[in-house]
């Protein structure tokens, strides 16, 4: 029971930048984009939110900075998807590679190193009163990052928009069928590069978690692939709000599993492969219940363009 | 009073007029048929009143005043609506979200469902249409998605209504229902623009017509002063022969092609449910239904794309079942139903295209495996002046051309290569007058020289028209098939619906 608790509560811990992750993911593939630029998008969030931290000396500085750095991105890649009708895959791996450098470059002139920037204040731990009284619940985010709790608001917000208000109305419609929304005055692009600013800004977040809200510094390539992880939670999740929150804990259970069975006698690369293992044979086994949005990764051009 | 007054559109592209110089008024209260070719300049000129192009010169007056429509947007303002010959629906969408997109029904921040549902409903009732406003567009046939499109078009308070082939998708009893609706909306004072090439429909439901050829008006009519004749001439500009001749069928005719109780399932569902057909020599066996009860995968099993069958196909007799698709396509040539999807490649030139599934005979491959180029560009280069394809030559892509010339394209590639048997799958579909004119003929010719053919088409009136017997399908099974003159069209209509027998007691 002890096991299983410790395992569920490391599970929810490793799921949070994939989550935030996987709904950036799901808002741009719900107008339409393919953003494939999440890992990238994360990386900055990573970066910027350690140097808001380290130049105010508050994370939430960092937060805010991570949000924004995320959503330039997010613009900046959408400039090159939406404006300029760029491949999308091409233009999220370029805008990962891009990341992977810059951050690199950008540590060697703020702090003279290549691997790893100085600590920095950090978001910490909250613990909400009414929670610690609840006994298993209690164990298992008892005490736990404000970005926990930032990101179940996230969730909630999401689904709002998406189905009950018109403009949620307006995204879906955008990444079904966007000569349909063009044909009834819907300005396509804008809802595009808003989505994606909205998703680059989600993105950053998850970032953030992984240096302000984990180790309260920033190393080189810390994402480490999450990004692409969420990509695919994205598809688990059918494309709704909670289930793609959700998913993401398949692929934390797997990684706090390997946590835990290190000290076992298999060959260490055979577990640290078992996140990964285990994420694309769930997503084979997947129902295809769900559809993608029709015109996911489509360019689409106004009439006479 | 005219609802809509066109003066003087002139539309280039590449420097090539779509509009040259047209007028086009409707009055208010009518039902107005643009008719015209492909390419005509139909669809650009209505492109032009909702606002999805801007014309080049020329002015606009809706109801007397002159506007500017810049975009859909100023087009919906200005009460015109325009329902696409591809419907602009989301499939994962309700009925309600599809129509309100746009001008959504509000509480507060929020998006009113409820309220938005409750507003589609009585819509629908107030025009009598039976349209469920929580239904999921994905749930709905083609004749309901296109009166979703029409509600559409009344929820943003449209006047003028504009309708791009409405009838292309739609079977006979589906037609007149839309009929039915477009009379209704004119007597609630709307103004109706059907953009067609098909004249039937025009005389059974415009008060007048405009005809344009090649972007050029040619004239307007009112309805009483035409017949189908004077408008297929005026519309092609010569003298067309709307009637085909047929022959008297052969004394002696062997049966070429059989099939025998043929079942295919898919997803637990017999698509093809205990199939038998027999196809003779020098005659047309029509196949009718209403699209999607087996036909396209009828095609797919006889042309041996398909072969997961159970049954058995005879050739002259000989067991032919399981034969896969390069070996079916040496006995019997296809005309592919989608020719975009399996009749050419876009990008491929048409002397490329002309050998396509027959690059491997002997006349156009060495024993080495090398393509005799030469011979093969000789030959396409008899063959689109034997089948009139208009093109710029045998190097252009195949893609550029117009889909009539397509289709003759892949007609004469189909006529060049069978062996006596012919699988003809919407063989004029999205095709021009002439050139329908055209491929019917090549049809007959095939018939009267002793082969046989097997048409499937959604057109009712050319399998009427060419075939010599008719076999019904209605969901995977052959619900009748009797020689042509057995059937009246109406019995024809019932047997497509699946209540066949009941119209046999009437």
């Amino acid at each position: 029971m002890d096991f299983l608790l410790k395992l569920l509560a490391g599970a929810i811990r490793v799921t949070i930048p994939i989550a935030y992750a996987a709904l950036a993911g799901m808002i741009a593939e719900r107008a339409g984009v393919v953003n494939m630029g999440l890992e990238g998008m994360m990386l900055f969030g990573a970066f910027f939110s350690v140097v808001g931290s380290y130049i105010s000396g508050s994370a939430w500085v960092g937060l805010l900075f991570a949000m924004a750095a995320g959503a330039l991105t997010g613009l900046l890649m959408a400039v090159f998807a939406i404006g300029f009708k760029c491949e999308h895959m091409i233009t999220g791996v370029a805008v990962n590679m891009f990341a992977s450098g810059m951050t690199v470059v950008l540590l060697q002139m703020i702090w003279g190193t290549r691997g790893k920037s100085s600590t920095v204040e950090g978001l910490g731990v909250v613990s909400v009163p009414v929670i610690n009284k609840i006994p298993i619940i209690r164990d298992l985010i008892g005490s736990v990052s404000p970005l926990f709790y930032i990101l179940i608001l996230c969730t909630v917000l999401l689904w709002v928009v998406l189905y009950r208000t018109p403009t949620g109305l307006r995204v879906r419609v955008v990444g079904d069928n966007p000569f349909m929304a063009g044909s009834m005055g819907i300005n396509v692009y804008r809802v595009q590069y808003i989505s994606m600013m909205v998703s680059g800004a989600l993105a950053g977040l998850g970032g953030a978690y992984l240096s302000i809200g984990d180790i309260y510094m920033f190393s080189k390539d810390m994402v480490a692939g999450r990004g692409y992880i969420a990509l695919s939670m994205v598809i688990l999740g059918g494309w709704k709000p909670v289930p793609v929150a959700v998913c993401g804990l398949v692929y934390g259970i797997a990684q706090s599993l390997q946590f835990r069975i290190q000290s076992v006698s298999i060959p260490s690369q055979l577990v640290q492969m078992l996140p990964y293992a285990v994420t694309i044979i769930v997503l084979f086994f997947a129902k295809k219940g769900a559809e993608a949005p029709a015109m996911e990764g489509v360019h689409y051009y106004q009439k006479g363009e | 009073m005219n609802a809509v007054e066109m003066l003087g559109i002139t539309k280039r592209f590449n420097g090539m007029p779509a509009n040259d110089n047209v007028d086009f008024y409707v009055e208010k209260g009518e039902i107005h048929s643009l008719l015209g070719e492909n390419g005509a300049g139909k669809t650009t000129l209505m492109n032009i009143l909702f606002g999805m192009y801007r014309a080049d010169s020329g002015i606009i007056k809706i109801n007397g005043e002159e506007v500017s429509i810049s975009s859909p947007r100023v087009a919906i303002e200005n009460g015109i609506s325009m329902v696409h010959q591809h419907f602009m629906l989301v499939d994962s969408l309700t009925v309600t979200e599809n129509i309100v997109l746009g001008q959504e029904p509000k509480k507060g921040p929020f998006f009113d469902l409820e309220d938005a549902f409750r507003q589609i409903g009585e819509l629908a009732d107030r025009y009598h249409f039976k349209v469920d406003p929580r239904a999921k567009i994905s749930e709905l046939s083609v004749g309901v998605r296109q009166r979703v499109e029409i509600l559409k078009a009344l929820y943003h308070k449209a006047d003028i209504l504009i309708l791009d082939e409405p009838t292309a998708v739609l079977t006979p009893q589906e037609v007149d229902d839309l009929f039915t609706v477009l009379r209704g909306l004119k007597e609630d004072g709307k103004t109706v623009i059907i953009i067609t090439h098909k004249l039937k429909e025009t005389m059974a439901v415009a008060d007048s017509v405009t005809i344009l050829r090649k972007g050029k008006k040619v004239t307007r009519l009112p309805i009483e002063e035409v017949d189908e004749q004077k408008l297929a001439d005026l519309m092609v500009g010569r003298f067309v022969d709307l009637n085909i001749k047929k022959k008297d069928l052969r004394a002696d005719r062997p049966v070429r092609i059989s099939l025998e109780d043929i079942v295919l399932e898919k997803n637990g569902k017999n698509v093809l449910d205990h199939v038998s057909l027999e196809i003779r020599s020098g005659e047309i066996l029509g196949i009718a239904g209403v699209e999607g009860n087996g036909q396209t995968e009828l095609i797919e099993v006889i042309t041996g794309i398909e072969r997961r069958y159970s049954g058995r196909i005879t050739e002259d007799g000989r067991d032919i079942t399981g034969t896969d698709a390069a070996g079916m396509l040496k006995v019997i040539g296809h005309i592919p139903e989608d020719r975009g999807m399996r009749g050419y490649i876009s990008n491929f030139s048409n002397w490329e295209n002309l050998i396509l599934g027959y690059h491997t005979l002997p006349q156009y491959m060495t024993r080495q495996g090398i393509l005799k180029t030469k011979q093969i560009r000789k030959d396409a280069q008899e063959a689109i002046e034997v089948y009139d394809v208009r093109t710029e030559g045998i190097d252009q892509p195949t893609g550029s051309l117009s889909g009539g010339n397509q289709q003759k394209l892949i007609v004469g590639r189909a006529l060049k290569h069978h062996n006596g048997v012919l699988v003809a799958a919407q063989p004029t579909r999205g095709v021009d007058i002439g050139a329908i004119e055209y491929i019917h003929s090549q049809l007959m010719a095939v018939r009267d020289s002793g082969g046989a053919v097997i048409l499937i088409s959604a057109d009712l009136d050319e399998i009427v028209k060419l075939s010599d017997r008719i076999a019904v399908i209605y969901e995977g099974r052959i619900a009748a098939c009797r020689p042509a003159s057995g059937f009246t069209e109406s019995e024809l209509g019932a047997y497509m619906l699946g209540k066949g027998d009941s119209a046999d007691e009437e």
